[in-house]
């Protein structure tokens, strides 16, 4: 009896130790993961938070009061509305002509032997290892010249956005290009299809996945875009260039609304495409 | 699909003759060079209607780019491709009236069975309820019916197989084009598809060109194959004549086993082995060194088989159940025989015993001494 309670009691003590351990062990990661991504989170929250504050000043540091007026009216701080319309303006067209043109560009270098294949791929790259200061003075002495024939404006800042977002464009069209069985394309010529409704039936549906997110990518980077766009802005004014004149002053609470609403646009996005791959894979490797 | 009724297709019996007076495909001193390789060197066929017709060689020998070449992929360095009396050289491969299977099927990922098979009704404007309807008989045709709302991902290997071919065949293409569309199949699943195949040929009456590197599945399929070596083809017959009279010495080691003798013709009926021994057969015409070929299973143990002769010394014997290999060391050579068990009875051989091999001076071929033989 007395050794049966022993050797029940023993290894009681040393499961408290073991499981202490096992506890850590089992928990340390998960407790690492939170704090990583609290410590990504905790601005945004606050941005988001204070997008809901009643400053008493111009300063909007201190929490005040809950408020939904920096919502309803975003827009009353002077020249917010017509820099986000700008940026939007200025991201939507560079992305659509960077991601077509990218897009071909991706193409010709996959698909075609030419003169110069090997000089456009190294080019195409420069874009994404070139520091932005360097770019955007370098696009800004181009502009610049004697005869000052180039205004800088909404087009420099087009052209330089174009410019950037080609390299994105290239580098995921291009990968998934390469895994891409040419059998298919000749198969839809085979059933008749010429080289036009072939790219349209067969090339860009498969492609439209990399094409969206390029596309996706191109317009993140062009709608917060700073350095290079302001260099090259001249007398316009898009949203970060906004933000960045105000914060000489005082930063209004509508910035922190811009801020939220682009983020929260984003995230949807995000899961919004998510949910997409995930019914589409369903859809295709469901069933028997 | 009821093919056990068609495990004979009715070959041999127009041995040599093409099943239809008119032609198909018509390859006129086709050449294609890919810079200094020279794939296909001045290939020229004719291909009869309605003929199950095989390009066979080993990986490399021009077949699959004569395939390429035929649905317009393609465009020959030299040389004239005709589909019936048009000449189609130079067309693009959606002018061309063929249509093919390609050995990774190549189906459209994106779309339904029933839009992958609908693809090439559409694009020749073929609307509305028609379209379906003729992708569900063709389905039928094929045994896949129920599987047109899949995607190509959720079928077998064997289903994505019949998908290729449905929606090749219900284009109703003048030739159809088989890239070596078994080649992904296991084994048990490839004999099935071969007798199949045969059988939809037989059912649709559409001439079949079928590229394949597998001499017993040619031999089972096709009712002519053309034989390719290095950009050539060496030889063209039915699959009998193939085997029993080959051409070359490369055709008669492809299609299975032979023997090759080295000798030397000496008379017009004869040839003069290395050791001395004079062998009778058919030498059409050759002349000089040459060798002479008999397949194992024509060779028996014993004085019995024919008026060719030659003693010899058994090195390895191996039981297989139906029959017994045997490997002889003969004066003229080694030789390989493949005796049938038909006696139970029988005692065979042990290896060391000396024996006579003969066989019969009609299933002795000649052919040119090829660069394949050791001796």
């Amino acid at each position: 009896m007395t050794t049966a309670a022993e050797t029940l009691a023993r290894p009681a003590r040393v499961g408290f130790a073991s499981r202490a351990w096992r506890f850590v062990a089992r928990h340390s990661l998960t407790v690492y993961a939170l704090l990583a991504v609290a410590y990504l989170m905790l601005p945004i929250a606050i941005v988001i938070l204070f997008s809901f504050n009643h400053p008493t000043g111009r300063f909007n540091y201190v929490w005040h009061k809950f408020t939904f007026d920096n919502w309803i009216h975003w827009n009353s701080v002077l020249g917010i509305q017509s820099a986000l319309e700008k940026s939007l303006e200025i991201a939507l067209l560079a992305t659509f002509v960077a991601t077509a043109l990218g897009t071909l560009i991706a193409l010709a270098i996959v698909r075609h032997r030419f003169v110069g294949r090997g000089a456009t791929n190294v080019v195409v790259f420069l874009p994404m290892s070139t520091p932005e200061i360097v770019m955007g003075s370098s696009l800004l002495a181009l502009f610049l010249n004697e005869q000052n024939t180039i205004q800088l404006g909404f087009w420099t800042i087009f052209i330089a956005h174009v410019m950037f977002i080609i390299s994105f464009v290239v580098v995921t069209v291009k990968a998934r290009l390469i895994g891409f069985d040419r059998h298919l394309e000749e198969a839809a010529m085979d059933l008749g299809a010429n080289e036009w409704t072939t790219f349209q039936k067969v090339t860009l549906p498969l492609l439209a996945p990399a094409i969206i997110a390029a596309a996706l990518l191109g317009f993140a980077l062009s709608i917060d875009d700073f350095v290079i766009t302001y260099l090259n802005a001249g007398p316009v004014q898009t949203f970060p260039i906004f933000v960045w004149g105000v914060a000489r002053v005082a930063v209004p609470p509508q910035v922190n609304v811009v801020a939220s609403a682009i983020f929260l646009v984003a995230i949807g996005l995000g899961l919004a495409n998510v949910v997409w791959q995930y019914r589409a894979a369903k859809s295709t490797r469901g069933g028997t | 699909m009821a093919v056990e009724s068609r495990e004979r297709p009715d070959r041999g019996q127009t041995p040599g003759q093409t099943p239809n007076e008119t032609v198909d495909v018509r390859l006129d001193h086709v050449t294609k060079s890919f810079d200094d390789v020279v794939a296909v060197d001045d290939v020229s066929l004719e291909i009869p209607h309605g003929s199950f017709f095989a390009l066979l060689g080993p990986s490399g020998c021009g077949k699959t780019t004569t395939l390429r070449m035929i649905g317009g992929f393609e465009e020959p360095t030299d040389g004239a491709i005709y589909l019936g009396e048009e000449p189609v050289t130079g067309r693009p491969p959606y002018k061309r009236d063929v249509n093919t299977v390609f050995q990774s099927y190549a189906l459209f990922p994106h779309l339904s069975i029933l839009e992958n098979i609908a693809f090439g009704l559409r694009r020749r404007g073929v609307r509305g309820k028609e379209v379906r309807g003729r992708v569900l008989d063709i389905l039928r045709l094929v045994g896949l019916e129920g599987l047109e709302r899949r995607k190509p991902r959720q079928l077998s290997g064997g289903q994505q197989q019949r998908v290729a071919l449905a929606r090749a065949l219900v284009n109703k293409p003048r030739v159809l084009l088989l890239d070596e569309p078994l080649g992904a199949l296991d084994l048990k699943l490839r004999k099935q598809m071969q007798l199949e195949l045969k059988a939809i040929q037989h059912d649709v009456g559409i001439t079949f060109i079928h590229v394949t590197h597998d001499q017993e599945e040619a031999m089972t399929m096709a009712d002519r194959i053309a034989v390719m070596n290095q950009g050539h083809v060496e030889q063209l017959g039915p699959p009998d004549e193939l085997y029993e009279r080959p051409a070359s010495a490369f055709v008669a080691g492809f299609l299975g086993v032979s023997n090759l003798l080295s000798g030397v013709v000496e008379d017009p009926d004869g040839v003069r082995l290395a050791d001395g021994t004079l062998v009778q057969a058919q030498v059409d015409g050759k002349r000089g060194p040459v060798a002479a070929g008999v397949r194992p299973e024509k060779i028996t143990l014993g004085e019995s088989g024919g008026q060719n002769r030659l003693p010899g010394t058994i090195a390895e014997t191996a039981y297989i159940g139906v029959a017994t290999q045997f490997v002889v060391d003969t004066p003229a050579g080694t030789v390989h025989v493949f005796a049938q068990n038909i006696d139970s009875g029988k005692r065979i051989p042990v290896p060391g015993s000396n024996v006579t091999l003969s066989w019969s001076p009609e299933s002795t071929f000649v052919v040119e001494r090829g660069e394949e033989m050791s001796e």
